[in-house]
């Protein structure tokens, strides 16, 4: 028996606001003490109302329209009650049947091993939210702490329709969606932190079965390769129960990272009723075609695009661009130094070798590095110009990430400037010329090869300084004058 | 909660006039130190009527504001769609400033309106000539105690003596009113109150052993810490709201209140207020409905109207029964026209004979 896998994924999206959602507290919680980011509204405290945060509603239009979904005018915030000490208020503030987009889609490129090629992946809808509280456990010690700084924190959470048929396509729509809400800018999207969470809901059927089999909702995958294993894991292990005749239960099953298996942890029988009901505290928004329009023409263009982009006009390989436009910070930092007059192919190489190994070391995102677009143009301006060689270009910007100092100041103090003069090259010349008489002997007697030792004896001389071409015309010239000397000897 | 000051923890308020009997509620406090003279206003809170009912048994003025027209933020939600503040005062110039003072835009109340309020000192003394008055005569038919339908048609008479025009309206849903209240209210207090469970803050039950759990400690402590009309609201909010129950009850009953607020819209194309009596008796002995909350929810029957349209709102003294009970004369205003009210009570309270009268154990 053949079996198709089915799977639906639910991404919860902290988005980077200043504030909170429903309250002026400062939405960025990870760094701060327990308990130091709060007011009597995110504390539910009695008396606190909620005020809706702008921002976040248009970063979740935003994202809305990026994944094609359509905008309807009327919008509103519902209450979801249920009680848990992580929720102050006894009830979140969400949203039910009227969410700020529906109907959009994400193209994949498909799994290829299922052949299946690229097509479309449904979005159901996306939502805002307040973010609960965070409990933190101390099993047997009789107490657990609650820290708010989380409370109230923007949600938006990113329903797909059930399209995906396997774990790799699965990858492969969390990664566009991670890729989607950066270039956005709505989101830091770190699924470590906590900022991008993914909940997955999976069930298999016979191939050619149009009904749904039994779902599982998948939870507590904390990375996109926790999430591939994961899923993996989990159809094997429905097809297993099946296969021995049992049945699938509908239930939440976490992923343990260290055994890699998903466990049952609690059985979806008895549903919470929520008892929705429209927020009475909030007016409902209507968002306007005109509104809509103006948020449209803030998107970006987004990775696939930027990269095609990158490919077709300025003639970078595929591997490079699609590095180039993995994130909407390198994407424009490149872009920038083109602006600044330096090539595609130049600016690459060096964004993508060794200033990528600074940022790397560092743990540094490009846009916090020492060396701006403008400086790294310069650098580049003087490697063509011919004052700096390559190798010494490559000393000179790690000078400049350490010091954050121009390029030009720096080869000008450490006078790193390439020699060009032809007399004080000639001296070195002179110099390894008369240090290595066996060099000039086989060159003599016709290793041309024995020219390039003496250049780099040279190099040495000059500190890397002399430039390059210069010093081997120069050496060859020199030991062209040992030959005719040699052979005017008697 | 409640409508007789009967229930608070602290025992029940007394009503100045006769201290056999309840102040109204649940502002049932501060109508009585403002009617004994103890304050020269005070502020209360009114989702049905819990300003103006005890304002009314009392023989203050009360007012409640349009919604929107008073910041919510700071006050416990009792039902965040029908709450408002406002204030109980001897006369109606004072309520006038009180209101001055409450009212205005709050960022922290997204419900609140953005519009500053207009100066209300200007309006007196108040005018009635060619201002129309409506009756829903058809609302007063049933279960109007005599003596307060008198009190009711002497005032309108006094109205009329000076100017105003007295005419019919027909508001056919408020039959639906305290029925739509009941199941509005209550679901939005399930949700309200909520927060109270013992965690953060307040009463917590104290729980015997290791064993106990979350659950066991909520269970106790809102049991514990809630009084019985509480409690009974929370269940039939909680129920109104349920899987299985939320279209038949809560979606109707709102669908319902837009109805009953269409019916006030047509009225004032033709009225500037709507008169009713406050309440259909006059104040109650203590403990005599304390067993039949039906009975006294069915008192509010005047009152939850504005609430559930958001009009403004006033009551007026209109004088005592044979017993020296007060009787109260209720106006509805437009959304945001507190100012017309305000001009009619002033108006009405001006040559009133009553207005002198203090109770007498606190004259």
């Amino acid at each position: 028996m053949q079996y198709e896998t089915v799977i639906g994924l639910e991404v919860h999206v902290q988005l980077h606001t200043r504030s909170k959602m429903f309250c002026g507290c400062p939405a960025d919680y990870q760094a701060a003490e327990p308990n130091t980011r709060t007011c009597p509204v995110c504390l539910g405290l009695p008396g606190a109302l909620p005020v809706i945060n702008r921002r976040a509603v248009e970063y979740t239009v935003l994202t809305g329209l990026a994944l094609n979904c359509r905008i309807p005018e009327f919008t509103k915030f519902d209450r979801k009650n249920y009680p848990y000490p992580d929720l102050m208020k006894g009830y979140q503030i969400s949203q039910y049947d009227l969410p700020l987009a529906l109907d959009g889609f994400l193209e994949i490129d498909g799994d290829t091993q299922l052949g299946l090629g690229r097509r479309r992946i449904g979005v159901e809808r996306v939502h805002l939210e307040e973010d609960v509280a965070k409990l933190q456990h101390f099993p047997g010690e009789g107490y657990s702490l609650v820290d708010v700084n989380r409370s109230g924190v923007p949600l938006m959470e990113v329903v797909s329709k059930p399209d995906m048929r396997s774990a790799e396509e699965a990858r492969q729509y969390l990664t566009l969606l991670h890729s989607i809400v950066q270039y956005l800018g709505v989101s830091t999207g770190n699924m470590q932190d906590g900022n991008f969470r993914c909940d997955a809901n999976v069930s298999i059927r016979p191939v050619g079965s149009q009904i749904l089999g039994t779902r599982t909702e998948v939870k507590n995958m904390n990375s996109f390769r926790a999430v591939y294993q994961a899923l993996e894991y989990e159809v094997v292990r429905q097809r297993e129960v099946i296969e021995d005749g049992g049945a699938v239960v509908q239930e939440t099953r976490g992923w343990i990272e260290e055994r890699e298996v998903t466990v049952s942890q609690r059985s979806k029988e008895y549903a919470h009723d929520y008892r929705y009901f429209p927020e009475p505290d909030l007016p409902p928004l209507r968002i306007g075609p005109e509104r809509v329009a103006e948020l449209a023409a803030e998107l970006p263009e987004f990775a696939p695009q930027r990269s095609a982009r990158f490919q077709a006009d300025l003639a970078l390989s595929g591997y490079d661009a699609d590095l180039l436009a993995g994130s909407r910070s390198m994407a424009n930092y490149f872009e920038t130094t083109l602006t600044l007059a330096a090539t595609a192919k130049e600016v690459a190489n060096w964004m993508l070798g060794d200033l990528a190994r600074l940022l790397n070391q560092d743990h540094r995102e490009i846009d916090a590095s020492p060396v701006t677009p403008q400086r790294l143009a310069d650098l580049l301006a003087l490697v063509a110009d011919g004052t700096l060689s390559t190798s010494l270009a490559k000393t000179v910007l790690e000078e400049m990430y350490a010091t954050g100092g121009e390029p030009a100041d720096i080869v000008r103090e450490q006078g790193l400037g390439q020699i060009s003069d032809t007399g004080a090259i000639e001296a070195a010349v002179a110099e390894a010329i008369a240090a290595n008489p066996k060099a000039v002997a086989d060159y003599i007697s016709g290793k041309d090869t024995a020219a390039r030792f003496l250049m780099g004896q040279v190099m040495r001389l000059t500190k890397g300084q002399a430039q390059p071409e210069l010093a081997l015309r120069l050496v060859q010239e020199g030991l062209e004058l040992q030959k005719t000397r040699g052979s005017l000897e008697p | 909660m409640g409508s007789s000051t009967e229930h608070s923890a602290y025992g029940p308020t007394r009503n100045p006039w006769a201290l056999d009997r309840i102040p109204g509620g649940s502002s049932g406090g501060a109508a009585a130190a403002v009617a004994a003279g103890q304050a020269p206003a005070s502020i209360g809170t009114d989702t049905g009527g819990s300003i103006r009912q005890p304002a009314a048994l009392c023989g203050v003025v009360g007012l409640k504001p349009t919604y929107g027209r008073v910041s919510r933020y700071g006050l416990l939600a009792f039902a965040s769609s029908l709450d408002q503040i406002g204030p109980l005062t001897w006369t109606v110039a004072d309520a006038a400033a009180v209101l001055q003072v409450l009212a205005g835009p709050d960022p922290r109340d997204a419900t609140a309106s953005t519009e500053p309020p207009p100066d209300l000192s200007r309006l007196f003394p108040g005018n009635v000539r060619g201002t129309r008055i409506g009756v829903p005569r058809v609302a007063l038919a049933d279960g109007v105690d005599p003596e307060v339908l008198d009190a009711f048609g002497a005032a309108l008479a006094m109205l009329s003596d000076r100017g105003a025009e007295v005419c019919d309206v027909d508001l056919p849903h408020m039959q639906y009113a305290v029925p739509v209240y009941y199941l509005v209210a209550p679901a939005e207090a399930s949700s309200n109150l909520a927060r109270y469970d013992g965690v953060r803050y307040g009463h917590r039950a104290k729980l015997d052993g290791a064993a106990a759990g979350v659950s066991e400690m909520y269970a106790r402590t809102r049991s514990e810490g809630f009084g019985a009309e509480v409690k009974r609201r929370i269940m039939l909010g909680t129920y109104a709201l349920s899987a299985g129950y939320y279209d038949a009850y809560y979606v109707h009953a709102q669908r319902v209140r837009s109805l009953i607020r269409n019916d006030f819209d047509r009225a004032f194309a033709a009225v500037d207020a709507v008169a009713m009596p406050t309440t259909p008796t006059p104040a109650f002995r203590i403990g005599e409905r304390i067993d039949d909350p039906l009975a006294m929810y069915l008192g509010d029957v005047f009152t939850v109207s504005a609430n559930l349209t958001g009009l403004p709102a006033i009551s007026l003294p209109a004088g005592l029964t044979q017993a020296r009970l007060p009787i109260g004369f209720q106006l509805v205003g437009r959304p945001f026209d507190e100012a017309t009210l305000l001009r009619i009570g002033d108006a009405l309270e001006r040559d009133a004979p009553w207005s002198d009268e203090r109770p007498p154990a606190f004259a």
